[in-house]
């Protein structure tokens, strides 16, 4: 039984791409046949966090409008076998797609893949009416900042308007040092505020920098957001985990070891 | 700066919290300030009546408050009374 997935956020840049990125590869290691699809259409940036940029052929949209075949579209990971991109279109915009269209693609997608993940664009507007379509399944990405987590309950509002099966909540960009001194809110705060069930929690982790700069996701590395990706693929396939804030390496202790190793 | 956040309450994340808490409700209700601040008006005025208050000194906002299981917007209304510290709290269900 496969399932459609949409990782949404209402604000940008909060991490909803390097999220879907992390998530599929985790995924696809965990042995799981995994379509990532790049629904921001004119804003493509899944192919480059993937570090797929430079095999792209065709595209969502060359899918829809009949310009190719899925398959011929599909940039397939040589780093996972079980794990496939489709690529957004970079020349057009958002309305080359609607929602009838999106659900099509999801329902062809379904006889091949276990899990079909969908990266949506920043915004309530059509690209994220797209994104959301087909969706069996939605997990909104928020920072404990005011404005991504304001944005959040929105997306929440209008996921459950909309009769989405399931919406979970990934905190991103946690960082356990300001939360201990009180100058972030904490993990259980923000579940607090939104009021929806919480898939995993991601430190705020230089790792990821080096990652998407390397075009290189790092879900099941020795990192802490590596391990923390881990175990949201691990509770997605129904494993029990607690959910752990991995230390995203800024705390006095990992600061003051990071010190002493360079003396 | 340290000391300053200390003297005067609570540390930013609280402070985001409770603004967020306020937002929300405020969002999802189309609820806007001004018209919180009708109702401090007249509350200030009827209990003005009775107690000696500070309108300096009341809050009035929207929160969620558990009804049985659920989740609902409340109105939440902070009176200290006599400039003391004492508050008395209630809440009217919107």
């Amino acid at each position: 039984m496969s399932e459609v997935i949409v990782i949404t956020s209402g604000k940008g840049g909060v991490g909803k791409t390097t999220t879907s990125a992390n998530i599929g590869t985790g995924l696809a290691m965990l042995g799981m046949r995994t379509a990532l699809i790049d629904t921001d259409i004119g804003l493509r940036n899944l192919d480059v966090v993937m570090g797929l940029e430079n095999r792209i052929v065709y595209n969502l949209v060359d899918v829809v409008e009949g310009n190719c075949r899925m398959k011929q579209a599909l940039i397939r990971d040589k780093r996972y076998p079980n794990l496939y991109l489709l690529p957004s279109a970079q020349t057009r915009d958002k309305s080359a797609v609607n929602p009838e269209q999106m659900i099509k693609l999801t329902e062809d997608l379904k006889d091949d893949f276990d899990y079909i993940l969908l990266d949506c664009p920043a915004g309530i507007e059509q690209g994220f009416r797209n994104a959301i379509a087909g969706a069996d399944r939605a997990l909104v990405v928020t920072t404990p900042e005011v404005s991504a987590i304001r944005d959040a309950d929105r997306i929440i509002g209008l996921l459950e308007a909309r009769d989405m099966g399931q919406v979970q909540l990934i905190v991103n960009r946690v960082r356990t040092d300001m939360v201990r001194r009180g100058d972030m809110m904490s993990v259980d705060d923000v579940m607090d505020i939104l009021a929806i069930p919480l898939l995993g929690a991601i430190p705020d982790d230089e790792s990821i920098v080096v990652s998407t700069n390397q075009g290189e996701p790092l879900a099941g590395t020795d990192t802490p957001s590596g391990q923390a990706y881990l175990d949201i693929c691990k509770r997605l396939l129904g494993e029990d985990i607690p959910v752990t804030v991995y230390d995203g390496g800024k705390s006095f202790i990992s600061r003051l070891t990071g010190f002493l190793k360079r003396a | 700066m340290y000391r300053s956040r200390r003297v005067f309450g609570n540390r930013s994340g609280e402070i985001a919290r409770k603004r967020l808490k306020l937002l929300l409700v405020a969002d999802k209700t189309n609820c806007s300030p001004e018209f919180l601040e009708m109702i401090k008006d007249d509350l200030f005025l009827v209990i003005s009546k009775y107690l000696d208050i500070d309108r300096g000194d009341m809050e009035v906002g929207l929160t969620k408050a558990f009804c049985g299981r659920e989740q609902i917007p409340a109105l939440y209304a902070a009176v200290p009374v006599d400039g003391s510290l004492i508050r008395g709290h209630f809440h009217a269900v919107i």
